[in-house]
């Protein structure tokens, strides 16, 4: 700490080239925040995804329905406490733009399947006396204006009517939240006996199951022996555990996380280029002046700690400036595109990455410059000085 | 014997420059009592600088030893001779060689960054070494804000901070008007006589060289005493 003061003053002695170079860290790194949360959000319930829980789709696609009629096998299978069902159903609410995801369930098996989900009692028992009702989570409510007793129409883009409507009518039951900032409430569900009933096609069918493993066995097991008992009917299953369903639901939009990972990497390449030139810039102007301290007995450490520390400072100032920045945008966006895009959330993960990638960075710029200004020999800086 | 601060024994000092050996210094043999101060005279390219350097643990030589208040410095490795230095010997160069980054009072607090002292007492130190050199009143003052006269006497600041034992001074006034000159050469006396520093000046100005106990002159790599004039 006590050769800080020189460090700073050694970062702002060409001030516009220190800003210059700390408005591009800042860029970068706001950029970073900014495409790790997105990336989150295209990522879904991966990361809050819970072992024990399992999802059994067509083994061919997910958008192929299973016969619903697997239920009780799947629930009669060794090892499964608990199954419950959904099914995408892919409407918007007044305007296309309006999109966010509707799926019809069975309200109690799904409620049960999801204790990380709460919703006070007396709505979840009006929603499951009402065959027209629908929850919805606080995120939609908050973004739309809803409130328990409005009439929700949706339009439908799969799912005609049997009457050949496409608009399906709900009413608003109750609203549910989640502890976990990290999960999404930006859905609706509502009851799939109505669904069951008023859909044109597609009956006794349903989109994928969700089991909740028993305590103690062995989720592959349980997975294999679920698949084997399909093996060879006109509806085979593919079993995995909830992240890797999310996984494959979010390769629908393409592999996002190699986008997003394939910018960054073009981005910090550029960024090690423009602070690497700045270090070694600011090494070559003031080669006598490093000369001098090891002339007044800084050892090489010092220097070499002196002029990394100058790196890594410059990288934090931008780097911590653009996560700050890029985290108020974010959360400005989760209110704006919370119901299109869900789950858009600057995970501490993400943060603490962002903060060990500056320090990387900052090293990696400054380590040739500082290894340059450790190895000075004094006696030929000073002749040239 | 104890009363001398230096002593060298046998000094060389070759460089290659490219295939070509170029003996700069030849089977010196110097002794510098305690509280001398000593102009060192001689043409560009004799070798002075190189005997401040080995005096002042900058550079090792190739041949004979060089020791400096009880130190071996031919022997110590890089680390130890920074580490010497930073207690040792304080220089003073040409053009002052301050940081512009700092004020005159944080250029003079830089050797005690190397000290454990905290600091408060940094501070107090090194406003007490700017009191010596008479610029107490310009301690928060850049170096661009400042004379020639007055940087140097900064750097004379920076010098004494950590109270060594001998001052090395590579031609401390090359680069002043000669009155200007006479005060730091005056400042220098008085830091000799009355603070006991142990003094080595290279110089290329006689006037100087009158300010010192005695004059060496280095022609060739070897040393031999000036009569005085």
């Amino acid at each position: 700490m006590k050769y800080f003061r020189l460090i700073w003053k050694n970062v702002w002695r060409k001030k516009i080239r220190t800003s210059l170079t700390v408005l591009s860290v800042f860029v970068a790194f706001l950029l970073f925040a900014l495409l790790s949360a997105i990336g989150f959000a295209f990522r879904g319930g991966v990361d809050v995804a819970d072992a024990e829980r399992l999802v059994v789709i067509d083994k061919i696609s997910l958008i192929n329905p299973i016969p619903m009629s697997y239920l009780n096998r799947i629930a009669a299978t060794e090892g499964v406490e608990s199954v419950t069902h959904s099914t995408w159903f892919g409407g918007y609410y007044q305007d296309p733009r309006n999109q966010f995801p509707q799926f019809p369930v069975d309200p109690q098996s799904y409620y049960d399947m999801y204790p990380e989900v709460s919703m006070p009692p007396e709505q979840l028992e009006a929603f499951k006396r009402n065959r027209t009702g629908a929850v919805v989570g606080r995120e939609l409510a908050e973004t739309y204006g809803w409130k328990i007793g409005d009439q929700i129409p949706i339009q439908a883009t799969i799912w005609t009517k049997a009457d050949g409507g496409r608009t399906w009518e709900f009413q608003l039951e109750g609203i549910f939240s989640t502890d976990d900032p990290r999960g999404s409430t930006a859905l609706m569900l509502f009851q799939y006996d109505y669904f069951e009933e008023a859909r044109a096609f597609g009956k006794g069918t349903v989109g994928w199951y969700i089991l909740r493993v028993a305590k103690g066995a062995d989720p592959i097991r349980v997975a294999n022996a679920i698949d084997l008992q399909f093996a060879n009917s006109p509806n085979e299953t593919k079993t995995s555990t909830e992240a890797a369903f999310a996984q494959s639901f979010t390769k629908q939009f393409g592999n996002i996380a190699l986008i997003v990972m394939l910018i960054l990497g073009a981005v910090f390449f550029t960024l090690l280029l423009v602070s690497g030139n700045t270090m070694s810039q600011s090494v070559r102007e003031r080669i006598a002046e490093l000369a001098v301290l090891k002339t007044l007995g800084f050892g090489d450490g010092a220097v070499l700690g002196i002029v990394l520390s100058e790196s890594i400072l410059i990288m934090l100032m931008g780097g911590l400036l653009g996560l700050g920045l890029g985290w108020l945008i974010i959360q400005g966006l989760a209110q704006q595109m919370g119901a299109f895009l869900p789950g858009v959330f600057l995970s501490p993960k993400a943060i603490a990455g962002g903060v060990a990638t500056m320090i990387g960075a900052g090293t990696l710029a400054g380590i040739f410059p500082a290894l340059k200004a450790m190895r000075l020999s004094i006696i030929d800086a000073l002749a040239r000085a | 014997m104890s009363d001398i601060l230096a002593r060298l024994e046998g000094v060389s000092r070759i460089y290659l420059k490219g295939k070509e050996r170029v003996e700069v210094l030849h089977e010196l043999d110097l002794e510098i009592p305690k509280g001398d101060f000593i102009a060192i005279m001689g043409p560009s390219g004799s070798g002075k600088t190189t005997l401040l350097n080995l005096l002042g643990g900058l550079d090792k030589p190739t041949a004979g030893t060089v020791n400096v208040g009880g130190a071996e410095l031919s022997s110590m490795s890089n680390s130890q001779l920074s580490h010497w230095r930073s207690t040792n010997v304080g220089f003073i160069f040409q053009f002052y060689n301050l940081l512009p980054v700092l004020t005159a009072l944080r250029n003079v607090e830089l050797p005690l960054l190397l000290t454990d002292f905290n600091s408060k007492e940094r501070v107090k130190r090194a406003s007490i070494a700017l009191d010596i050199v008479g610029l107490a009143d310009r301690a928060k003052h850049y170096p661009r804000e400042l004379s020639g006269g007055q940087e140097q006497r900064v750097a004379i600041a920076r010098a004494i901070v950590s109270d060594p034992s001998l001052l090395l001074c590579d031609e401390p006034t090359g680069d002043l008007d000669r009155e200007t000159a006479d005060e730091i050469l005056r400042l220098l006396q008085v830091l000799n006589r009355e603070h006991g520093k142990t003094i080595v000046m290279v110089t290329h100005d006689a006037q100087a060289a009158d300010y010192a106990n005695r004059s060496l002159h280095c022609d060739k790599g070897t040393l031999e005493a000036k009569e005085a004039a």
